[in-house]
């Protein structure tokens, strides 16, 4: 797919791929042999009927090829660009061990992008028969946002309840402008509404209401409240002014657009030596977040050129984030220290100096076991190497080490059961928990996982939802 | 959601001023020690602000907000009728109202307001309660006849001794516990007076509580920026405060990281005011 040019790029929140023209994708859907036994649809979590979809666009119907994968995925144009497609559906694609796979989801961003440009002729909402039921959905991340769509088509009110000023979740405030324009975001909310969902913004479950006063007014209740507790490494240092966690980070330039301060209120401080901690899709967010506040910073004012360094405790082989934007960090400038573990923050008048590090290395598998030496996770495990510690200069550092589950709905809801990690325990796919009327899913379920998972959970609790709404007397 | 302001009027010249604002929901919820966070339109900063009163009766809560730079500023020049754009909360643990016997309340700056529903909760849980207020001078001090009202007594201390006890609030707090003893005492204010009451009730073992003002931005948990080492041990103060015990709390910690941005604010402060210069002086030709 057509990208801008790192140099051009690493300036601005422009997105960094471009998207493909009708031709081009028409000519990636004639690669699609249309294999019978449909591989890449179980690769997807949602199920969405590629092979079909892809027909469609080969013939130039893109409209058709829309509504073939809206009738799994909701959110095509967010999905099509955050999706971790090679490690899903385009894994499992056919031809992609020899002839490479076919790039399922820039076709599926195609066709969400060419319909919102080129709007067939309005179709007439088939008339929904209202049902006179109502759900409350805390949290308007991707699981809210499908959830609520899903409930509505079946005539049912729904109200979404969302603490943070704007809705969209992580789709808002943590993902980037270059990688998912807020547009895109916006205009899928905007359509919620026009079926009739309402959204009240700045209400903190579980400070302004209850679930249990949810209910009162609610027959059923469905939360989707995220993970979206940061970690931090307690190290010494951790404290010093220029040490953000990444949710922080990405939340002031976001939500708060800090990347346009003073003009917006909300000050971010990037300085020119940024060190980001971490290797997931979030780190190269900040970190390509960072480079770019900081490049703008030192061209407008004369500066020589920052550095942005990711300090990643094992070997690239590991790095948990998707390839693409591990590559497109690379090309924009990011340096990669890998195989380093921050043990403290060095400062100077309360602000930050440097990270400490220390070097790794592989674990040798133990000869008396059969198996290489591997976490949970099945990467392999890294240990410190002794005495070779030394300094990444950095007057920003990023933590970007994992999220835990914020437990102010919890800590409100009596009988809500969790799990040994703080998150909504939930029966089964349906997303049930321990209290009737309330279903959960999405990361406050499964912990950090992905958009189309998400998406996923709020639209089998809505089926779930609905089922247990028919029943209720 | 937002809020309409029913009510403003300065409270201190120049730049403490009193809001109730219209928030039947919060008004609801909302207990003692609680905080709410505000931004006044499209391009503002997410601000916390305590209550300082709470009125589920009449559906209002009340602010009293000191101007100090863009954010406060901007909102000392709101009028009666206009909106908040975004007002969020209760936010915060809630004060932990118990009955202690002799309960002392220790403002400094704005602090004086949150201590004002703190004081009724305290006095309807039977304690006897002490308010000591400071400031410069008499012309400063905010909240005296409020409290007057809920307190059982209040202490005034004043550095030129133009009003109460000449002398710094924490002379007077000393004082106070020698004579009568206290079995819990409460500090609201700037960090170094609630540090200096924790140094003063050390000594005499008296619990001390303090309600820490970091800086915020989502007030809910997710951002961590709100953070503060308190026992030695990581703490957001929007979800795990903002109260806390002051005896554990690192002071050079909260101290450091409210100077986060003190330069960019004041880049902010003077963008700001240089674009309403004209306004202002219009305004003040009128
Ligand atoms: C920086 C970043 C980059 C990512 N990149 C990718 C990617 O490329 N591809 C991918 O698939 N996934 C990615 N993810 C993960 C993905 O975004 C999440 O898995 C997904 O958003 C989870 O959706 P959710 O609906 O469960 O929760 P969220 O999106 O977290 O939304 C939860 C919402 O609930 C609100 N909320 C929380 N508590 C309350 C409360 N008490 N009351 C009311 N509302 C509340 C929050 O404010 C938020 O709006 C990324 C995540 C981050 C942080
Ligand atoms: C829980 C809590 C309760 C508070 N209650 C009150 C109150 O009742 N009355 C009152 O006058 N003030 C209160 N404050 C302080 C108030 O939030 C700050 O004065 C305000 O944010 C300043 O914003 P500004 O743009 O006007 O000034 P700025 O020039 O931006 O900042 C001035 C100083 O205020 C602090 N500050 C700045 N931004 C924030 C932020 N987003 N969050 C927290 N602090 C910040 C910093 O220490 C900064 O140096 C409270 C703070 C907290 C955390
Ligand atoms: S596996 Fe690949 S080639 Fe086969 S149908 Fe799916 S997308 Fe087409
Ligand atoms: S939703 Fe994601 S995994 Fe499923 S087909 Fe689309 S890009 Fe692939
Ligand atoms: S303000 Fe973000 S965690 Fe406290």
């Amino acid at each position: 797919m057509p990208e801008r040019p790192a140099e051009e790029r690493a300036l601005d929140f422009g997105e960094v791929a471009l998207g493909y023209t009708l031709e081009l994708a028409r000519a990636e859907a004639a690669r699609c042999i249309q294999c019978k036994n449909r591989p890449c649809v179980s690769g997807c979590p949602v199920g969405v009927p590629i092979p079909d979809f892809i027909r469609h666009i080969k013939e130039g119907e893109i409209q058709k090829a829309l509504e073939v994968i809206k009738t799994a995925n909701l959110l095509p144009a967010v999905c099509g660009r955050v999706c971790p497609q090679e490690s899903q559906c385009e894994k499992v694609c056919t031809l992609s061990k020899k002839f490479g796979a076919v790039a399922i989801g820039r076709l599926e961003r195609f066709a969400a992008d060419y319909m919102a440009e080129n709007p067939a002729a309005a179709e007439k909402a088939a008339e929904v028969k209202k049902t006179g039921k109502s759900v409350a959905i805390v949290g308007s991340g991707p699981a809210g946002l499908a959830c609520a769509y899903d409930l509505a088509r079946h005539g049912h009110q729904v109200k979404i309840y969302e603490a943070l000023h704007a809705p969209g979740g992580v789709l808002f405030y943590g993902i980037p402008e270059f990688r998912l324009p807020k547009k895109i975001v916006a205009s899928e909310i905007e359509k919620l509404k026009q079926v009739g969902v309402e959204i009240t913004t700045n209400a903190v479950i579980g400070k302004l209401f209850s679930v249990d006063d949810l209910l009162a007014e609610h027959d059923a209740c469905f939360i989707c409240t995220g993970a979206g507790l940061p970690r931090f490494m307690e190290i010494e240092g951790e404290d010093l002014n220029g040490v953000y966690s990444a949710n922080e980070f990405l939340t002031r330039v976001n939500l708060m657009r800090a990347y346009d301060f003073p003009e917006y209120d909300t000050p971010v401080e990037t300085g020119l030596k940024i060190a980001v901690v971490g290797g997931g899709n979030v780190a190269m967010d900040a970190a390509r977040t960072a480079l770019r506040l900081a490049r703008r910073a030192s061209r407008e004012r004369g500066l020589p050129s920052p550095k942005v360094y990711l300090v990643y405790r094992r070997s690239e082989d590991e790095l948990p984030a998707r390839k693409e934007e591990v590559h497109h960090a690379k090309d924009e400038g990011v340096i990669f220290e890998t195989c380093s573990n921050p043990v403290r923050l060095i400062g100077e008048n309360g602000r930050v100096r440097a990270v400490e590090c220390v070097r790794m290395s592989v674990c040798e598998p133990d000869p008396l076991a059969e198996a290489p030496a591997v976490d949970a996770s099945g990467r392999k495990k890294f240990r410190p190497i002794a005495n070779s510690e030394y300094r990444i200069e950095a007057d920003t550092v990023i933590m970007s080490i994992g999220t835990g589950a914020n437990p102010l709905v919890p800590m409100d809801t009596p009988g809500l059961e969790l799990n040994a990690k703080g998150y909504i325990l939930a029966k089964d796919a349906s997303g049930q928990t321990s209290r009737k009327g309330v279903y959960a899913g999405g990361d406050i379920v499964t912990g950090s996982a992905t958009v189309i998972s998400a998406m996923g959970a709020g639209r089998q609790a809505a089926r779930a939802i609905d089922e247990y709404l028919k029943n209720k007397k | 959601m937002g809020a309409k302001i029913l009510e403003k009027r300065i409270i201190r010249e120049p730049d403490v001023y009193y809001y109730r604002l219209e928030a039947p929901l919060i008004s609801r919820k909302a207990k003692p020690g609680q905080f709410v966070i505000l931004r006044l339109h499209d391009k503002g900063e997410r601000i916390p602000l305590s209550l300082a009163d709470i009125n589920p009766k009449d559906g209002t809560i009340s602010l009293v907000v000191m101007a100090v730079g863009k954010t406060t500023a901007e909102m000392a020049g709101l009028k009666v009728g206009e909106q908040i754009q975004d007002l969020c909360g209760p936010l915060g643990l809630p004060t932990h109202i118990e009955n202690a016997g002799r309960v002392v309340l220790v403002g400094g700056g704005f602090g004086a307001a949150p201590l004002y529903p703190m004081a009724k909760a305290f006095r309807d849980a039977g304690n006897y309660v002490t308010a000591v207020i400071g400031a410069r001078s008499a012309d400063l001090l905010i909240y005296e006849k409020e409290l007057s009202e809920t307190c059982n007594r209040v202490i005034v201390a004043t550095d030129d001794g133009s009003k109460g006890v000449k002398g710094l609030v924490t002379s007077s707090l000393e004082q106070e516990i020698k004579e009568n003893g206290a079995g819990l005492v409460v500090a609201v204010g700037p960090a170094p007076m609630m540090k200096a009451v924790c140094n003063t009730t050390k000594p005499f073992g008296v619990k001390t509580v303090v309600s820490l003002n970091a800086i915020m931005v989502d007030g809910t948990g997710m951002c961590g920026g709100c953070r503060v080492r308190v026992g030695g041990k990581t703490r957001f103060v929007c979800a795990d405060g903002p109260e806390f015990d002051g005896h554990e709390v690192d002071w050079d910690c909260l101290m450091n990281r409210q100077k986060m941005y003190t330069g960019r604010e004041k880049e902010s402060f003077e963008a700001w005011k240089n674009r309403h210069k004209g306004l202002a002086e219009e305004g003040a030709a009128k």
